[in-house]
């Protein structure tokens, strides 16, 4: 029996079954009324209360009945478990009914059960982090029980293929240990993050001045829509421009000079991601230096400062703050990309400053780790969770100064009161 | 003569009109528009120098937008557009072979509400003149700063803490950071907008006293919704409804004796 | 006229200072424009060419032999000709006849698509031709037996290792799976988070603690996601993998704290006035919130999220680590078969070393960037449409 007839089976049972209950609940209350009761709630939130807490058992047996079967106790016969369900829900029916009553506060439970409902939803969104910060950490920790941490993070090679030998359940005894020393893939994340802000910070911030100090409404209604447009590209279309337009551009470009760069170079990833966060810098540098109040500005033009000066002098160290704060979230970005550098970077840890060479990041070796047929204990297959852990902890580092850092700079322009 | 509601007022003013009235600033036909929308008609008066010159009317007299015509601080709106002419000494400061950076410089600007930059109390003071090439820094500098707050009154209250942020001073001793970093430049006028508005009565009063020591060295034009203000402080009074310039005379005539219904029917209440 | 009253020294070398800044900041966006214009227009201009085709015009003898053994027309052919088709046709006769029983006996002139070679060669890319194939190919193209058709192949087929035979419409069927699971899990859970948050929760450490946490959640790299994914779904829960329920899955959990975010925001905009008139009435806090709250907050709750689902429609790196870039020739009709989406084919075929993958990718990054630009503009268009004036 597939999942999808299960399903409607279910949901054939459950929606006569609460139909019928709302009649019932209605009809009930109905009946009251038209004796002289005043009843506490009206007839049809009598219903819907009939029918709710009806539905409501069923689901919660249905549900922990596939849980129970996801965790492995032995399987419950699925057309049983709705039957079950189906007849929980029954007794359920009959219960509510014997106890409707004048004084029965129907719409006070109706309340609280849709407001549990709507806790229950907020539930599921915040165990999405810790399910994240679980599975991860988890995972890190029995790649850390194989291999050393301290090795992890300050050895220099990295060269897990007898990992992989192991992996591929083959007697890896005779060949080297593996060496998972991680530095220089972080080393090549903050280099090609480096290169990227090199590129980003510049057209960023600039253009953020130019939008909000030099800008005409129209031109500016123009070109946000533009900014969004580059913001909206998916990054698999980056990598692919960055891997087949901007490489060999590259290539050919320094060839000129003498200079031999690879097509897999940490420049030509570097740029394009720093082109990916342009707008990001942009439009949020653009919302601080235009939350710069217009009176504090004036003061400097009225001294007699050129607009330029009293950029330089008051807007910019005003709106500091929140720069640093978007060139935060922008490193942040840049180090969690993926696609680009998947793409455009290399598979080889490469422990070196020429920006011209190829390099390997950390996204791409947790991308390189997880699409082979390896098992899923192996090391290798650990070393990427290892790898997560870290770009986890350092990006959530940064995304929480910034965070904080804009709020209490939107604060101070907003709630000032002289 | 019937001294009544604003008599005590003029009675406390120290300095009274000077022998000699020299026109300062010229002002004929002035229009200005906000597109299509007339915010001044046709105003011409003229600015005696070494006064204090009072601009009072109802809010949206257009008594604020005047001031900002003196320093061509109107240049920042894009729709506004201006007819007429201004001179300051004879120089009409439209004139576009005349950059507006120096007639800003010539003529200094205060706010409404204080707002000194967000950096050191020297900085605040220090970064025009060394901009306009006025002085060199190190001590010739340090001098310009120490006289633009003793200028300011502002001098002993933080002599001893200058690299402190001017933004950490209070409301009263920010706005006379404000008007020591204006002195600093060494401007010929100084435009004052409702600059104690946002003060409390005892900073209020500091600042008035200032403004008095002000106009031995400057021309001084300060717009104020505060009537007895403009009695206490300025020695000519303009009167300004609807963006027209109803009535401009000496303080004193202008309080005890208004020849215009509007005027009168302005300061005594029954119109605001 | 030098004017004394008005004068500042080095003014020129101030102004030319202010002006020089002017540029700089004005060549920023400048920069950055072309930069997006550049990038589309390559794109445009290796895309444009995979939306024809070349067919090739061939005569040929139908016998019942070619059903058991299409590959017997290259006997029959030119030899040249015969190179010139594509494998894909040649495999694809049999079933073409049996469409057309009366074909059987009789010489029909069929319409043959052409190989990768052929087509990249009369578009002027790079090919493996000799000399004489092309000065061939040069006069039939003259001749027009070789002509160009729209290329209805790339909207019908899914993935296939011979180029001219490679489709985008498995991968678009996949997105919309994916994309019908990230929506279903995603929006409701979402939007229910919000208004309890926003108009249920009481204001104390807990739910800021919560709001702390999603907000962080929204700037996480979204590999982690993949990670997740991976880790939870795939391996604790079985979870089939490379299914557009484990993508979508993956994905509304990505797309979850954008949409809350969002979804807060509009609620914010409700003016108080609205709750405390509902108050007055007598009605009960969820009444408020369904009637009067939720209706106003609708537009730029959709607004959100839809941006959102364009977002997760885009993405390819939390797909990959739950193994989206499967080799789907066909269709999926469930979402518990092997899938791919969009952006997953378009990185599969970016590496492929074949030039007409090239142009394919391009095309493919082309359609995808259109329906995320429309995505884009019916949100706009909700937002401003919609949007509540107090």
């Amino acid at each position: 029996m597939t999942a999808q007839s299960i399903f409607l089976l279910f949901l054939g049972g459950l929606v006569p079954l609460m139909f019928i209950a709302y009649i019932i609940g209605k009809n009930k209350a109905l009946k009251m009324i038209q004796c002289g009761h005043k009843t506490h709630s009206q007839a049809t939130q009598y219903g819907w209360f009939s029918a709710l807490y009806t539905g409501l058992p069923v689901i919660l047996v249905m549900v922990a009945g596939v849980l129970a079967s996801l965790f492995g106790v032995d399987a419950i016969p699925k057309p049983m478990l709705i039957v079950v369900a189906l007849v929980v829900g029954v007794v359920a029916l009959l219960v509510i009914q014997k106890s409707i009553t004048k004084d029965t506060k129907a719409r006070d439970n109706i309340e609280s059960l849709i407001k549990g409902v709507l806790l229950f939803a907020t539930f599921i969104s915040v165990l999405t982090t810790f399910g994240i910060l679980f599975s991860i950490v988890f995972e890190a920790f029995h790649f850390f029980q194989r291999e050393s941490f301290w090795h992890f993070i300050t050895g220099t090679q990295w060269d897990p293929d007898t990992a992989f030998l192991e992996g591929a359940s083959r007697d890896a005894s005779m060949a080297a240990a593996a060496k998972f020393g991680a530095v220089p893939i972080f080393a090549g994340t903050f280099y090609i993050t480096f290169i990227a802000m090199l590129v980003a910070v510049p057209l960023g911030v600039l253009g953020a001045i130019f939008m909000s100090e030099y800008a005409s409404s129209k031109i500016r209604n123009t070109i946000k829509p533009l900014l969004e447009i580059l913001a909206g590209i998916p990054t698999v279309v980056y990598g692919f421009f960055a891997a087949i337009t901007v490489a060999p551009i590259l290539v050919n470009l320094f060839a000129k000079f003498g200079l031999s760069a690879s097509y897999e170079s940490a420049l030509g990833a570097g740029i394009v991601m720093g082109i990916m966060i342009v707008p990001i810098i942009a439009s949020l540098s653009d919302d601080v230096i235009s939350s710069v109040p217009q009176k504090t500005k004036n003061g400097a033009l009225a001294l007699g400062m050129t607009k330029a000066e009293t950029i330089k002098f008051v807007t910019l160290p005003s709106a500091m703050p929140g720069i640093i704060a978007s060139v935060l979230l922008g490193v942040s970005r840049a180090l969690g990309e993926t696609m680009i550098v998947v793409m455009a970077a290399s598979l080889r840890p490469n422990l070196t400053w020429n920006p011209l060479e190829d390099m390997t990041t950390v996204t791409v070796k947790i991308v390189e780790a997880l699409t082979g047929d390896q098992e899923f204990n192996s090391s290798l297959t650990l070393s990427a969770f290892a790898l997560g852990l870290i770009l986890f902890v350092v990006t959530l580092v940064i995304n929480i100064i910034s965070v904080q850092t804009i709020r209490s700079f939107h604060k101070k322009y907003k709630i000032s009161t002289l | 003569m019937k001294k009544d509601l604003v008599s005590g007022a003029l009675d406390n003013r120290k300095e009274s009109i000077y022998a000699e009235d020299i026109v300062k600033i010229k002002t004929q036909n002035l229009s200005l528009y906000y597109g299509e929308k007339e915010a001044l008609k046709s105003i011409t008066m003229d600015i005696y120098a070494n006064k204090i010159t009072a601009l009072i009317g109802p809010s949206g007299c257009g008594k604020s937008t005047l001031l900002r015509c003196f320093n061509r601080m109107n240049d920042l709106v894009p729709s506004c557009s201006i007819k007429g002419l201004i001179e300051a000494d004879g120089n009409n400061i439209y004139d576009p072979k005349i950059d507006v950076v120096a007639v800003r410089k010539k003529i200094g600007m205060v706010f409404q509400q204080p707002n000194p930059f967000p950096k050191s109390i020297y900085e605040n003071i220090a970064y025009a003149p060394l901009m306009h090439d006025m002085v060199k820094k190190g001590k010739e500098c340090d001098e310009l700063v120490e006289k633009s707050l003793r200028g300011a009154g502002l001098w002993e209250e933080v002599k001893d803490q200058l690299q402190k942020p001017g933004t950490a001073l209070s409301g009263g001793q920010q706005q006379r950071l404000c008007i020591a970093r204006t002195i600093a430049v060494e401007p010929d006028i100084i435009l004052m907008d409702e600059p104690t508005s946002a003060l409390d009565p005892l900073s209020t009063k500091v600042i008035e006293n200032l403004m008095l020591e002000l106009k031995k060295h400057y021309t001084i034009i300060i717009v104020t919704h505060n009537m007895q203000q403009a009695a206490r402080v300025s020695d000519k009074t303009a009167f300004m409804y609807l963006g027209e310039l109803i009535e401009y005379n000496d303080t004193e005539e202008f309080f005890v004796n208004p020849k215009e219904k509007l005027t009168e029917a302005y300061i005594t209440g029954k119109m605001g | 006229m030098k004017n004394d009253y008005f004068y500042i020294p080095q003014i020129e070398k101030r102004n030319a200072k202010a002006k020089r800044f002017h540029i700089l900041v004005s060549s920023a966006i400048i920069t950055t424009m072309a930069f997006l214009f550049f990038f589309l227009f390559t794109i445009i201009k290796e895309g444009i060419p995979a939306f024809k085709q070349s067919y090739i015009q061939v005569d040929i003898e139908i016998t019942q032999e070619l059903v058991e053994n299409p590959y017997a027309i290259n006997a029959t052919l030119d030899k040249d000709i015969a190179k010139f088709i594509s494998r894909s046709w040649t495999r694809s006769l049999p079933s073409q006849i049996e469409k057309n029983p009366d074909w059987i006996g009789k010489t029909v002139s069929l319409s043959a698509l052409t190989n990768a070679d052929v087509d990249q060669y009369l578009k002027g890319n790079n090919h493996k031709l000799s000399q004489d194939q092309q000065q061939k190919l040069d006069k039939m193209y003259e001749d027009g037996i070789i002509e160009f058709k729209f290329n209805k192949i790339f909207f019908t087929t899914g993935d296939s290792k011979i180029p001219e035979n490679a489709g985008f419409f498995s991968a678009m069927v996949g997105s919309v799976l994916t994309m019908l699971v990230t929506m279903l899990i995603a929006v409701p859970i979402g939007l229910m988070t919000a208004i309890y948050l926003e108009e249920f929760a009481p204001d104390n450490k807990f739910t800021q603690f919560i709001e702390i946490n999603i907000n962080n959640l929204a700037a996480i790299p979204s590999i982690l996601f993949g990670l997740l994914g991976l880790a939870i779904f795939i391996n604790f829960f079985g979870v089939p993998r490379s299914t557009p329920f484990v993508g979508g899955l993956t994905l509304a959990l990505m797309s979850l704290p954008i949409i809350i975010v969002s979804a807060k925001a509009a609620l914010k905009t409700v003016p108080e006035s609205i709750r405390q008139a509902g108050i007055g009435l007598g009605l009960t806090k969820w009444q408020i919130t369904r009637d009067h709250v939720f209706p106003l907050a609708l537009p730029g709750m959709l607004t959100g999220s839809i941006i959102a689902l364009a977002q997760a429609l885009g993405e390819t790196a939390p797909l990959i680590i739950v193994g989206m870039i499967a080799f789907v020739p066909d269709a999926s009709t469930s979402i518990f078969n092997a899938a791919t989406v969009m952006p997953a084919q378009i990185y599969t075929w970016s590496g492929m070393p074949e030039g007409m993958y090239i142009e394919k990718t391009s095309a493919a990054i082309m359609l995808l960037l259109g329906v995320l630009l429309s995505l884009n503009a019916i949100a706009i268009y909700l937002r401003k449409k919609f949007q509540p004036k107090w």
